[in-house]
């Protein structure tokens, strides 16, 4: 699965952009690694961790992780993803932790206003008591800027109160790549060495380094039905309502997520390379295509980000 | 004594269409046409989405525009909008095919200083907006100053809303002449280009309306300039600066090779290092060779070993001899050592509203290294409007001083103006564990 040879521009003066975003993100892992006591690195088996995970490697290997991998599950996963996932984890032989907003919701911490509400939201609780129950004063996450606006102004080191809270008014000046990560007991540091990425970087850093994904990233036939303009998929948790008429379409995921709130593309690609091509070419964001829940407001993705949120 | 011109190249080179990445900054305010040129660079370069552009369409008719407000892409956070201002910086990105940009947009307003200072920490470049109508104005001082001061490598100066001066040579002449004349006492060297954000021209395409100037558009200056990281011709006989950040001590009784592994993980800040290289452990000033470079399965045979690595790049470093480096080290060139000491002069700039406090011990992070530090004095602070200096009994935020400080660790520095990344510091209040402070050693 590993590339043999890795490409890279130390042979000229100047790194390709890819190098430079690769050197970047390693250097952040390494400040968090040398910085902060009991860091975790977040990984759902999704394309960005896929590649925060690759970063982890080139950062600490010969060496293990100086972090756990850990995943908050809805519950309402893709198996493929959720198989991917633990065959990574075992394959590079780093500890997985595994939360779950089921044992929340049985905990009753998370209450749903309605059976059928999206548990994506709710992740927040779950995260915020994994981060007490190990006591991780940093989270590596996969979250980009140029994902939505709220995030392009988000610190790589981003300050969370004991709520978990992001005060967009009161972040620390972050200047040079000098990263100041201390906190007082019972806060928390959210850090993003992939925030100068592109969602075009990212298929074509997993390209490079010839990084397996799981399947449903490529095109597969799906029944799904239409709502809203986008793809809703037809599943167990996300079943058909009356009036929907089932297609069975030729789709792939831009994202994978929450069955309830994440929505495939039409697609025919079915290698990195196609990906890359419909990716260069595409005319419709990454989440305008494929959220189903960041439409409900502008500033949905502020808010969830105040209360918690990656 | 490196060997890098006899070496074979470290791996498959970049494809040759791929020209690294650059970031630059955005100096004007909204009146400037700030948003509107930022808006057009992602337009033109086709980096706005449909989605994106319908969103910013409605709105446009919403507040009854006739046409689409570009300035609207960059439209902030719903705090913002509620309190109608610019909180931060944020940082955009669009790629030509060729080359990667970041643009990092810092806000006007009265907390400038702070974000532009901010922002400019990271640029390559910075592109500073004088309205044609207006010319230089105190803000364009300011700005240039901040550049200046910031060190950031190249100036372009965007004479904005040509199209309201009816695209007149002579009124861009002016404002160069203008300029130039203020320019010469900073010694900063800028290119200068007549824009019209609104219409696009000579941003990405040359329009019709600016025939007579006939150097490069904004996006050329922009694809010719060097990338991040490239290093500058004055710079290419830097020495090697390499802080140490973690030791990887992977102990893996499974495998014997890894029994006394000990390789030192870092970021080639400046210069370049190949193996058999003479180094120096800075502050303990112990000698040794580079025995092996690594970055995890890469270089020409895949097997994470690379015969060099040049600035920007993040690699592990194994030496000749078993010296004792930790975390905050400093791996550097035999030659042109930095220098190692517990009193730094600086230029500071203030972030916080706590305002400085002579009396209290701060913390200072330079590189990977901590140490405690308590002011030595306060020189002068700089009028940014007039660039005079004043005496200063303390700083409140937006202030730039010139000042010293008195470290309990000693510190490996070089001058911010020959080092940006081993001439910087960050000042921190222990008591909130807040960034207050930014500083560049003079």
């Amino acid at each position: 699965m590993n590339s043999p040879v890795s490409p890279t521009a130390a042979a000229g003066s100047e790194l390709s952009h890819l190098d430079w975003l690769e050197a970047e993100a390693i250097h952040i892992m390494r400040e968090v690694a040398g910085q902060c006591s009991r860091p975790a690195l977040l990984f759902s088996g999704g394309k960005d961790s896929i590649c925060l995970l690759r970063l982890a490697e080139k950062a600490f290997r010969p060496g293990r992780f100086p972090f756990p991998l850990l995943h908050i599950d809805t519950g309402h996963n893709y198996p493929e993803v959720i198989d991917f996932r633990d065959r990574r984890a075992a394959e590079i032989g780093e500890r997985l932790i595994v939360r779950s907003v089921e044992d929340s919701m049985a905990r009753g911490t998370v209450v749903l206003r309605t059976p059928g509400e999206s548990r994506n939201k709710h992740q927040s609780v779950t995260l915020l008591e994994a981060i007490e129950e190990h006591g991780f004063d940093a989270c590596i996450g996969g979250a980009r800027r140029d994902e939505e606006k709220a995030r392009a102004k988000e610190r790589i080191f981003s300050f969370r109160d004991e709520f978990g809270q992001w005060d967009p008014k009161n972040q620390r000046p972050e200047l040079w790549n000098l990263y100041n990560a201390r906190i007082t007991r019972g806060e928390n540091m959210r850090v993003f060495p992939i925030s100068n990425w592109t969602e075009l970087d990212v298929w074509q850093y997993i390209e490079r380094e010839g990084l397996e994904l799981p399947s449903i990233y490529f095109a597969h036939r799906r029944p799904v039905v239409r709502r809203n303009g986008l793809l809703a998929p037809v599943t167990p948790v996300t079943p058909v309502q009356p009036g929907d008429v089932v297609e069975d379409l030729q789709v792939r995921f831009r994202t994978v997520g929450d069955i309830t709130c994440t929505a495939p593309v039409e697609s025919a690609a079915v290698s990195i390379a196609e990906i890359i091509e419909e990716t260069a070419i595409t005319t419709v964001s990454e989440r305008g295509a494929t959220r189903l829940d960041d439409q409900t407001s502008e500033a949905s993705m502020e808010q969830r980000k105040k209360e918690g949120y990656f | 004594m490196s060997a890098i011109e006899h070496l074979p190249t470290a791996g498959t080179p970049a494809a040759p269409e791929d020209h690294g990445l650059l970031r630059f900054l955005t100096c004007g305010s909204v009146d400037d046409g700030k948003s509107t040129l930022i808006g057009r660079l992602l337009y033109d370069s086709r980096t706005i989405l449909a989605d994106t552009l319908h969103a910013i369409e409605r709105t446009s008719q919403k507040r009854g525009l006739s046409a689409v407000d570009l300035s609207l892409l960059t439209d902030g956070l719903q705090a913002e909008r509620e309190q109608g201002i610019t909180i931060d910086v944020a940082y955009r990105y669009f790629s030509t095919g060729t080359r990667k940009y970041i643009i990092a947009d810092a806000p006007g307003h009265e907390q400038y200083t702070r974000n532009m200072v901010t922002a400019a920490s990271t640029a390559d470049l910075a592109i500073i907006l004088i309205d044609a109508r207006r010319g230089v104005l105190t803000q364009t001082r300011r700005h240039s100053y901040l550049a200046k001061l910031m060190n950031i490598p190249r100036l372009v100066v965007a004479v904005n809303k040509m199209d309201l001066v009816d695209h007149a040579q002579a009124r861009f002449d002016e404002i160069r002449a203008d300029y130039e004349a203020f320019a010469s006492q900073l010694d900063i060297e800028v290119r200068f280009i007549p824009i019209s954000a609104l219409n696009g021209d000579m941003i990405v395409d040359r329009g019709d309306n600016l025939g007579w100037y006939e150097g490069p558009t904004l996006l050329e200056l922009l694809e010719a300039a060097p990338a991040a990281g490239a290093l500058r011709r004055d710079r290419e006989n830097a020495a090697l600066r390499f802080p140490v950040q973690y030791v990887c001590r992977p102990q893996d009784s499974a495998n014997p090779e890894l029994h006394d592994f000990r390789g030192f993980m870092g970021r080639i800040e400046a210069g370049r290092v190949a193996v058999g290289d003479r180094v120096v452990v800075l502050p303990s000033e112990r000698e040794t060779r580079v025995r092996e470079i690594r970055l995890h399965e890469s270089g020409p045979a895949g097997d994470g070993k690379l015969p060099f690595a040049v600035t920007g790049q993040s690699v592990t470093l194994l030496l000749e001899d078993d010296i004792d480096v930790s975390r905050g080290d400093s791996i550097v060139g035999s030659e042109q050592l930095p220098t190692v000491t517990r009193r730094i002069e600086a230029m500071l700039c203030w972030l916080s509203e706590s305002p400085l406090d002579p009396r209290r011990k701060y913390l200072i992070r330079h590189t990977t290294r901590e140490s405690k530090a308590l002011l030595d004095g306060i020189d002068y602070r700089v009028d940014i409007n007039s660039l005079e200096h004043q005496p200063a009994e303390q700083l409140a935020m937006n202030d730039i001083a010139r000042v010293a400080f008195r470290l309990a660790q000693p510190l490996a520095v070089d001058a911010y103006a020959d080092e940006r990344a081993t001439g910087a510091f960050i000042v921190i209040d222990e008591a909130s564990n807040n960034t207050v402070g930014a500083g560049m050693i003079v």
